[in-house]
């Protein structure tokens, strides 16, 4: 197995209070899949994929990429955040050669850059700074930029949140393309049940308080999946149903939530 | 456009009216010269050349001391932000020191420099390096995190973070920090110069308010001023603006 999440536990501190955010998260990623964790907001999403960047440390259990436990970030592990993080003081290309500088020459890594840029079809930006871009094309200058790095892993949390529905649905697009052709690993963080369903061979569905997993799909919709709207609303009905299901149980548990150790 | 001519209009009125009222008032010029007698007076110093070599020795104290507070205050703020225990220690005590107008280190200033140049330029410097310091810290303290965890999942960190992500993070406080560098040290040498010795233009400035001057006082203030608003307005403030553009901190 390629990425493996053994037990993963993670508390914070709170307020002088112990709360424990992820409980006892078991995964496994096989090389070229596309995963989608989904859940309600506060369900730990975020912090999973931190810890799996090697941002967060879990407070107990590991992640092991390729047999060998994450302790650090690391470039085997791109990762695009919500916001893009450009950096706004390098122009794009910079940018997506930000992770190359150490390993090759100026030359080598433009040429890298501008493939890529290639990719998200962005090329003729690459001399604009990120302040002069829209935000779906920073989004995508991220995109390439933790491409560029060559990572096994791509890690995305809810990339697209933040943009406009048209944009939105024409990189889930892209990306479906991008994925395609390079064939990399990659797990998207969304709370969005058809962007998950679109893009994922597998969704993870997670629940809050603890967070944990609740249920795993495949999804078995030949791709493009937009012409399978039977197959797609099914899925759709049933997740809706177990989300359902969960924030109906935690309101009768929030009242009485205590914190656990 | 319409801003500048509406300026103008306002400024030339002001003076036409001033001196209207001195002319039929009469009032002395030791008390308050008329605009045409300040004009002359500058003309005056322009043509003889003391304008200019006040500006000369004014400037270079000026470039010798911002130069180090601007050094100094980047320093000691990029150990305030990386050393918690500086910050503890030495940081209360820059804090305390801001609440102190650097001219009132220039007794003690020349107690131990002499009544020379070395005094105004130490007052220069203390002027420009605390307003410096704490710009500075602050810049490198509040770095967006999301900088700091994408530069790490590419694979940075260490001094290639410090240096090519903090850095050039807190690049609009550095430029934030020498505009008001700038500032303070600017109002510390006139203070300076009024205080001690020449030439220069505080130096001048009293020297012609001992002679009862009061054209010659008021043409080396508006000379004063001018370069005040010129370097803050047209130089510093541009540059500011631009940078927090470019860094996404403005919108246009
Ligand atoms: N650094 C932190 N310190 C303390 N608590 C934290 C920290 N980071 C996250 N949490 C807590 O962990 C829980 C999960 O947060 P997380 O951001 O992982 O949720 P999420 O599933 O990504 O939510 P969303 O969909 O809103 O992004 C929240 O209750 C949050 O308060
Ligand atoms: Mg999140």
């Amino acid at each position: 197995m390629f990425l493996y999440l053994k037990n993963i536990c993670k508390s914070f501190e709170n307020h002088g209070k112990k709360e424990l955010v992820l409980k006892n998260i078991r995964l496994r990623v096989e090389k070229g899949e596309f995963v989608s964790l989904l859940g309600p907001s506060g369900c730990g999403k975020s912090t999973l994929l931190s810890i799996i960047a090697g941002l967060e440390k879990p407070t107990d259990g590991a992640v092991y990429l390729d047999e060998k436990p994450v302790i650090r970030p690391g470039k085997d592990r791109g990762m695009v955040f919500q916001q893009a993080a450009l950096f706004p003081w390098l122009t794009v290309e910079e940018n997506i050669c930000f992770p190359l500088r150490k390993e090759m020459k100026k030359k080598e890594a433009l040429a890298v850059a501008h493939k890529y840029l290639e990719l998200v079809q962005l090329r003729p930006y690459a001399k604009y700074h990120p302040h002069e871009l829209s935000g779906g094309m920073q989004q995508r200058v991220a995109i390439a930029r933790a491409l560029a790095m060559d990572p096994e892993v791509l890690l995305m949390d809810e990339p697209f949140s933040a943009l406009d529905e048209q944009t939105r649905m024409m990189l889930q697009q892209e990306l479906e393309n991008i994925w395609m052709e390079t064939r990399k690993t990659i797990i998207f963080v969304t709370h969005s049940i058809q962007e998950a369903i679109t893009l994922s061979d597998r969704i993870i569905v997670m629940g809050r308080h603890p967070g944990r997993i609740i249920k795993e799909f495949s999804v078995n919709i030949p791709r493009p999946r937009n012409e399978y709207l039977h197959e797609f609303s099914a899925y759709e009905k049933e997740i809706i149903q177990l989300l359902k299901l969960e924030i109906e149980k935690k309101e009768e548990v929030d009242s009485s939530y205590a914190v656990s150790s | 456009m319409q801003l500048a001519v509406k300026r103008i209009i306002f400024f030339i009125s002001v003076f036409l009216l001033w001196e209207l009222l001195i002319r039929v008032m009469s009032v002395p010029a030791v008390v308050l010269p008329a605009p045409s007698d300040i004009f002359l007076s500058l003309k005056e110093s322009v043509a003889d050349g003391t304008l200019f070599r006040d500006l000369s020795a004014s400037f270079f104290r000026l470039f010798i001391g911002l130069l180090l507070a601007l050094f100094i205050g980047s320093a000691l703020g990029i150990l305030l932000a990386k050393s918690k225990t500086a910050d503890e220690t030495l940081g209360s005590v820059i804090l305390a020191l801001q609440s102190i107008p650097s001219i009132v280190w220039l007794p003690l200033a020349i107690m131990w420099f002499g009544l020379n140049e070395k005094a105004v330029i130490f007052i220069v410097i203390l002027g420009g390096a605390i307003v410096m310091t704490i710009n500075v810290r602050t810049g490198l303290k509040n770095i967006s995190p999301i900088y700091i965890k994408a530069a790490q999942t590419m694979g940075s960190k260490g001094l290639d973070l410090f240096f090519r992500v903090m850095l050039p993070a807190s690049v609009p406080y550095f430029v934030t920090g020498t505009r008001l560098a700038w500032a303070f040290a600017w109002r510390a040498l006139m203070a300076g110069e009024l205080l001690s010795t020449g030439p220069g233009l505080g130096y001048t400035l009293k020297y012609a308010s001992d002679f009862g001057r009061m054209d010659m006082v008021m043409a080396i203030m508006i000379v004063i001023a001018l370069i005040g608003i010129l370097a803050d307005l047209v130089l510093f403030r541009r540059i500011e603006q631009k940078v927090r553009m470019k860094w996404g901190l403005e919108q246009n």
